[in-house]
């Protein structure tokens, strides 16, 4: 994967100070690189070369493992997200109910595909496999808030509804 | 905490929670005693959450305060009542009124007219719950409960799974206390052995084997994990058990390591269950601080902890040794078997993993014995399996059946039948790794055999039903893609094996298919099966193997007519505009997501092919029929 993110890397010191609590408070456990990257992306919101490479001094491992461990896996992000994370449930509940119809009608109305963020830095798309809400299929989230049993037909009415703060919900 | 404070705990709080079970006139003798009133109960789990369970505790909490009830009435957030497709769910006790899709309106007419004035509040009720004479019918006497048998789901919906006390009076951590005062290891082996319990993961191993295998692998140092990765898209069984009944596992696990001689046992979650990584973290703190975890428990010298850890979006995670290897914080890649868990795993050390749902079942095998559980079941599966039932049904939720119940039974009955009058087409049981049963199998008793048989699998337990708009190449397409995506990539059966195979099936949909290309895909998929290194890949090819097996038709329908009947397949579908019946009235235009449709008033319009994602959206708005699919 190559993702070399063009956006510059806007990392503050409090947020290197926070990072590095977390490597001393997992340098010694087991197993604990996850747990690095997982709370290090919750501090910056994903994981470019600039963390990566901190993480890797930090824990004393190569930054190639570090590297492979977070590409390795969907959660961990190598580019910014958007201001609104929207995530499309493709499980199998929702996709049998015409999700995948529900995320190309977003594609369209942002121009973007799944995985990329909108040039204002407002929207990033993401298809995720099932949230767990199979009784809403399908299923659509922006940030934390759920939109159960949607249909194409509502899609521009959500998207707007957060162009001006805050959503609906 | 010793047997006798436990008791205490038991007895202090039974009466407490047994008012959640019984209605009637017994019941409000019982409620009586309990110091409350009545007792409302709200699902507090992802499906409800996500359908505003939230709103509907909070108004309730606001309501009860604002009329002064608050002292007589208990508010209890429980785990999942199993019927997600009528949340939020709130039912009043004593009484058992089920209030469906509530909302803080419909929370406050409750809370005044029933819960005040003590007015059932009919019109709220869920009709299935309710008599034509107007009395209500238990909850469990519904056809969508009456033919489940809730041992796994038993305390999911009923109990508060923040209070380890309500567990304790659902004789929670009685087994363990047994186990470790009255037991030896080999005991409880031969009580699982004897049960008949297997793994319910998807392999269905037998869990008595597989423990005893890690007890006689020498060791000081050996770990318990529990597998709650649950990566199949549209199974939720194992994430409701965490969130209804996080105490289960916890129990389950300090039983497994006094058995195989661990100290240690690691939760191995999904990050994306926020809910259940939440409960599970609480549940743990609370049997830390009674002592049902940690030291000398029960006062003996066993001891027992437990950590979580996050899994970060990684199908293959759910196979063992891939599991373990994340664990260790490493890319989640599996590795070869033997060397088995039980002789080399977390961490290079003796290993036991079980699934979630298979250690919901240990500590009631353990207090009720091997001969109560395979007294449930068929003669080779026994037992009850828990499935996340979805799609296209009108019940959809989490069901708990015993062993050799019908899909017919499952499908009618439970789920209550095919919505909007459409047919039954085929059943999808073990997600990506599964396959789909048709119609014609619809009385096949579910069992590990016969799924197996069938050319699907049992595996975690996601079912997903699906009717005759649901097109059989497109769905075995969903799932290529699916585990495309979620390949590791360490071998090369499964890496390149699941590329071609779906470059395949996209040549058919898209209408470019050959006849050739069917025999090329069985060819490539047994490949797959008999080569690749772990489960992921060898079970990859399922999906298309099964629907190739039984809708031989459909894929012949794209090939040689280059028809999709079901109206799925893009590239064989395209909507158009009669230009005699358009009246240009613009609705379709404005309805359109994606901007398609042009034309001006009173004018035909025109749909741009290119731009058109086949939603269908514009042909169901039409008031003139204008707009046909072709």
């Amino acid at each position: 994967m190559n993702e070399k993110t063009l956006i510059p890397f806007k990392g503050t010191v409090v947020q290197e100070e926070q990072l590095k609590e977390v490597i001393a408070k997992h340098r010694d456990q087991k197993g604990g690189l996850m747990p690095v990257l997982q709370e290090a992306q919750g501090i910056y919101g994903y994981l470019p070369i600039e963390v990566q490479t901190m993480i890797a001094d930090g824990l004393g491992i190569s930054l190639s493992e570090v590297y492979g461990v977070a590409t390795f896996y969907s959660q961990f992000s190598l580019t910014p997200k958007g201001k609104h994370k929207i995530s499309v449930c493709l499980g199998t509940a929702c996709y049998v109910k015409g999700s995948d119809k529900i995320l190309e009608a977003i594609e369209a109305r942002l121009g973007i595909k799944s995985g990329e963020c909108t040039e204002d830095g407002l929207f990033s798309i993401d298809a995720c496999r099932c949230v767990g809400a199979c009784g809403l299929a399908p299923v659509m989230l922006v940030d934390e808030d759920v939109y159960g049993k949607v249909t194409t037909a509502q899609v521009p009415a959500i998207l707007d509804s957060y162009r001006n703060e805050g959503g609906d919900k | 905490m010793t047997l006798e404070q436990l008791n205490q705990i038991k007895d202090k709080y039974a009466d407490l929670v047994k008012v959640r079970k019984i209605v009637a006139e017994e019941g409000e003798k019982l409620a009586k005693v309990t110091g409350y009133r009545k007792q409302v109960l709200v699902c507090g789990s992802t499906g409800c959450n996500s359908s505003g369970s939230k709103k509907v505790l909070a108004a309730l909490d606001e309501e009860l305060k604002a009329e002064g009830l608050e002292e007589e009435i208990l508010v209890v957030r429980t785990g999942c009542f199993g019927l997600c497709a009528l949340g939020p769910i709130m039912i009043v006790y004593p009484e058992g009124a089920f209030y469906a899709q509530a909302t803080p309106e419909s929370v406050k007419r409750v809370v005044k007219e029933h819960l005040k004035e003590g007015n059932i509040v009919k019109d709220l009720l869920y009709q299935e719950t309710v008599h034509a004479d107007g009395s209500i019918i238990s909850l469990y006497e519904t056809n969508f409960y009456k033919k489940q048998l809730r041992i796994s789901l038993r305390n999911c919906g009923v109990i508060d799974p923040e209070n380890i006390n309500e567990y304790i009076a659902t004789d929670g951590y009685q087994a363990l206390a047994k186990v470790v005062t009255s037991m030896t290891p080999d005991d409880v082996i031969n009580e699982l052995l004897e049960s008949g319990i297997r793994g319910r993961g998807g392999a269905g191993f037998p869990t008595g084997k597989k423990w005893a295998f890690a007890k006689a692998t020498p060791g000081d140092i050996k770990y318990v994990c529990c597998n709650a990765d649950e990566g199949d898209p549209g199974a939720f069984m194992d994430r409701s058990i965490l969130e209804g009944d996080p105490h289960a596992i916890i129990e389950a696990m300090a039983i497994a390591g006094y058995t195989i001689g661990a100290k240690q046992g690691y939760v191995y979650v999904r990050a994306e269950y926020p809910v259940a990584v939440e409960r599970l973290n609480i549940a743990i703190a609370q049997a830390k601080e009674i002592g049902v975890l940690g030291k000398n428990i029960f006062g003996t010298d066993f001891e027992f902890d437990i950590e979580i850890r996050l899994g970060a979006g990684a199908f293959v995670c759910g196979e063992e040794t891939a599991l373990m290897t994340s664990i260790e914080g490493n890319r989640g890649e599996p590795r070869p078997r033997p060397p088995f868990p039980a002789v080399k795993g977390l961490f290079g050390k003796p290993t036991v993993l079980n699934n979630v749902e298979t250690l919901s079942n240990i500590p009631q095998i353990i207090r009720k014995g091997a001969k109560w559980y395979s007294a449930m079941g068929t003669e080779t599966s026994k037992g009850t399996k828990v499935f996340a039932l979805g799609g296209k049904i009108t019940n959809v939720g989490l069901v708990e059946i015993p062993m050799g119940t019908t899909l017919r039974e499952i499908v009618e009955e439970i789920g209550g039948g095919i919505p909007n009058g459409k047919k039954f087409k085929a059943a999808q049981t073990g997600g990506p790794s599964g396959g789909c049963i048709p119609a014609e199998h619809i009385d096949t008793p579910i069992d590990y055999e016969h799924l197996t048989a069938l050319g699907s699998m049992m595996g975690s337990g996601g079912l997903i039903i699906m009717d005759e708009d649901t097109c059989m190449v497109d769905i075995s397409k969903f799932y290529l893609d699916f585990t495309v995506d979620e390949s590791c990539g360490k071998c090369t059966p499964c890496r390149i094996g699941t590329k071609r195979l779906i470059q395949l099936l996209e040549k058919i949909t898209e209408g470019n298919g050959e006849m050739a290309d069917l025999e090329k895909i069985e060819e490539l998929a047994n490949h797959m099966k008999t080569s690749s290194l772990c489960a992921l890949g060898q079970s990859a090819p399922n999906p298309v193997l099964s629907t190739l097996k039984y809708f031989k038709d459909e894929y012949i329908e794209h090939i040689v007519d280059k028809k999709c009947s079901a109206g799925v397949c893009k590239s064989m579908l395209r909507y158009e505009i009669e230009a005699d019946l358009c009246k240009g009235c613009t609705l379709c235009a404005k309805k359109c997501p994606v901007g398609a449709i042009a034309g001006t008033v009173k004018q035909v319009h025109t749909i741009d092919q290119s731009k058109c994602i086949k939603c269908g959206l514009c042909e169901s708005s039409c008031k003139f029929k204008a707009i046909v699919k072709k």
